[in-house]
């Protein structure tokens, strides 16, 4: 889970990294107020979005009044970056820079351990300075088991080269930043620009943060910082639902178990829809182990309320899921939408039980239900059918 | 011969007093692998009775070890598969870990990838091969059976393969059930995983029983790229690969924590052109990585 820059700075603040005020808004009143709380004088209104760029887009204004802050949190209040509407922006106390940074700590998949990146030119897309300047970026990899002690900030302060007069204080805010990543299991932790300001303070002025969603189980307080009005309606309604669910734009409603299974099925309908008029997968839907007639009827009510969605392919392989269990599963689950199932559905079903599976289908005899001997055979039946109905 | 576990291979089940671990004991045991003991320090010196068709009295009970030491010192056991809930993994990791268990096979889906990172940085310095999380484990079929790949799609043959899928590897297993597997590896779909594709080639390429290897993998990191590179320098034995997830979007965890395309990097693309540029014949669907197979053996 990505966190807003404002979520980041509550979070650093938490811990100890040095920040500077901030407040969210989302109207330009509390815009007003928020500038007024930090004193009255110079503040930053940034919008908050989890996009890079946006000082370019117009997103990042300098106010010097709590009236000038309400009125540039109007204009950037409800802007659209790159695809992201802007609903919140964060009232920045303002700083003097002198020096700009860089650092993050994140997971390294490769080396299943984590990196410290840390430059003495900050304020600049990374990405950039990596490719044009690789030397002008220090990268250290950091021991799951040691951490980033006061020895490894030593050494990455001092590979990234700073000046004596900011090593101890920059090390410092490492430091912290690593208890922000050990604490919070994150998986990022990235400070762009960590400033040195006019009057000597180091101060982290902008944030990324990403948070382990498997580690929730130990941060009550994570599922707060979720932005639940940015999630697709349809993908809301499958989480409360504990549905592993992703909304693709297409016309072919996806059902299987196993996310590896799921992912193909989606390539495969793909292939088999570029001879059906172009149709696609409408979305990523995977009902793991158990598909019982409950967990089978949820999802086939999120996708039937896909207005996009023409027709249904259902690709199970049982392994410890008995195939009969699934065909019970999908006949219940008919009888439980009645008629808001109103598109057809292939199925193919294959391992553990699949003849009593197929006969519990082929009884039924529901007229939406085709089928499929194969995957291939059913992602093409699935994808001939939802271009009939488009 | 087959890879990692084989008819010597003497397994302890940590959380097999629970529902998952009680199930897939019984599958197992079903399946011939020697399951040797439970651990539970609750519950040590008793043991569970499992179903068992073929013995005199139509059950088998397993003792319950109050640790995995204890288990290792009594039975002589050289795998443990972990069924523990995802806060309890990795003290269950490290446990088997410090009991010096050769090899450890871990069930459980969302394990915190810190957890992952410390309990595998561990098993390095101890010199321990994890497998897993988020896997389905591995089966040598005909030998041993630790994890929950169901037994009854083949049996022994000539084909190794590695995967990051569950479900996949059972759908390549059926497509190629007439030949027969030496060992399959569900290597788990989480960013932080012990046993990677690279370590089951290697010892697919050392192992007399292969012919011939299929490797599924699927978007996110770079892992597939990285198996290329080895495969270009080292494997000598035919490779046939599959990529999932062509159609998945950017920044979007598909299912396994791990399966997710970042900006550029990651993707299915990538992965299949990495390949195919080291000599893999990449197939475009499982089928169609199936019939490549079947060239090659036939």
């Amino acid at each position: 889970m990505d966190l807003f820059e404002y979520q980041a700075r509550d979070i650093f603040e938490k811990h100890g990294v040095p920040v500077l005020g901030g407040v969210v808004a989302t109207t330009p009143e509390e815009a007003r107020s928020g500038a007024e709380s930090l004193g009255g004088g110079t503040v930053v209104v940034k919008a908050q979005v989890k996009v890079g760029g946006r000082g370019k887009a117009g997103g990042v204004k300098l106010a010097h009044s709590p009236e000038e802050a309400a009125q540039k949190a109007e204009e950037i209040l409800g802007m659209d970056i790159k695809g992201h509407t802007v609903h919140r922006v964060m009232i920045a106390a303002g700083a003097r820079i002198a020096e700009e940074y860089y650092f993050s700590v994140l997971l390294d998949r490769a080396n299943r351990s984590y990196l410290a990146m840390c430059s003495v030119e900050g304020g600049v897309e990374i990405e950039q300075l990596a490719v044009e300047r690789p030397e002008a970026l220090a990268k250290i990899e950091v021991d799951p088991l040691v951490g980033i002690d006061a020895a490894k900030a030593e050494e990455i302060v001092t590979a990234a080269g700073f000046a004596d007069d900011v090593k101890a204080d920059v090390a410092d805010a490492i430091q912290k930043l690593w208890t922000v990543y050990l604490e919070e299991d994150a998986t990022l932790v990235e400070v762009n620009p960590l400033v040195k300001t006019e009057d000597g303070a180091i101060v982290a002025l902008d944030g990324k943060v990403t948070l382990d969603e498997n580690a929730g189980f130990r941060h009550a307080d994570h599922e707060a910082l979720e932005d639940k009005a940015a999630a697709d309606p349809l993908e809301a309604k499958a989480k409360e639902n504990d549905l592993n669910y992703v909304k693709l734009d297409g016309e072919v409603g996806i059902i299987g178990n196993g996310a590896g299974l799921v992912m193909s099925t989606l390539d495969v309908v793909a292939y088999a829809g570029e001879a059906h008029g172009g149709v696609k997968p409408a979305n990523f839907l995977d009902i793991g182990g158990g598909a019982s007639a409950s967990v089978m009827a949820a999802g086939l009510d999120v996708i039937l309320n896909d207005p996009q969605v023409k027709s249904v392919f259902v690709n199970v392989f049982g392994g410890i899921t008995a195939c009969d269990a699934v065909a019970d599963g999908i006949v219940q689950a008919l009888e439980i939408l009645g008629a808001e199932a109103n598109k057809p559905l292939v199925v193919r079903l294959d391992g553990n039980n699949v003849v009593e599976g197929r006969r519990i289908l082929t009884e039924a005899n529901h007229p939406l239900v085709t089928l499929a001997e194969t995957m291939d055979g059913g992602a093409d039946k699935a994808a001939e059918l939802a271009a009939a109905a488009a | 011969m087959a890879i990692f576990i084989n008819e010597d291979s003497k397994v302890v089940v940590q959380g097999m007093t629970g529902s998952e671990g009680q199930k897939h004991t019984t599958r197992m045991l079903a399946s011939g692998t020697a399951v040797v003991g439970g651990v539970n320090p609750r519950k040590a010196g008793t043991s569970v009775s499992f179903p068992a068709p073929g013995s005199a009295d139509g059950s088998v009970d397993v003792p319950v070890f109050g640790s995995v030491a204890d288990a290792m010192a009594t039975t002589g056991a050289n795998v443990s598969v972990i069924f523990v809930p995802p806060a309890f993994t990795k003290a269950a990791v490290v446990e088997a870990i410090e009991a010096g268990m050769p090899l450890v096979v871990i069930i459980t889906e969302g394990v915190p990838v810190k957890d992952s990172a410390e309990f595998y940085t561990l098993a390095e310095q101890k010199g321990v091969r994890l497998v897993g999380p988020n896997c389905p484990g591995i089966i040598s079929p005909g030998k041993s059976n630790v994890g929950i790949i169901p037994a009854d799609i083949t049996g022994p043959g000539k084909v190794g393969l590695v995967s990051k899928s569950g479900t996949l590897t059972y759908q390549m297993m059926y497509e190629l059930k007439d030949f027969g597997f030496s060992t399959a590896v569900g290597i788990g779909g989480d960013p932080v995983i012990g046993t990677t594709h690279i370590d089951a080639l290697a010892a697919f390429e050392a192992d007399p029983d292969t012919e011939a290897i299929v490797m599924i993998g699927e978007i996110g990191g770079d892992a597939e790229e990285r198996a290329a590179a080895y495969i270009k320098e080292h494997v000598t034995k035919p490779v046939v690969g599959y990529v999932a997830g062509f159609t998945a979007p950017e920044g979007k965890t598909m299912g396994h924590a791990g399966a997710i395309v970042s900006g550029s990097s990651g993707t299915a693309q990538a992965k299949k052109e990495a390949l195919e540029a080291a000599g893999v014949k990449v197939g475009k669907t499982p089928s169609e990585t199936a019939s490549l197979m079947r060239e090659i053996l036939s």
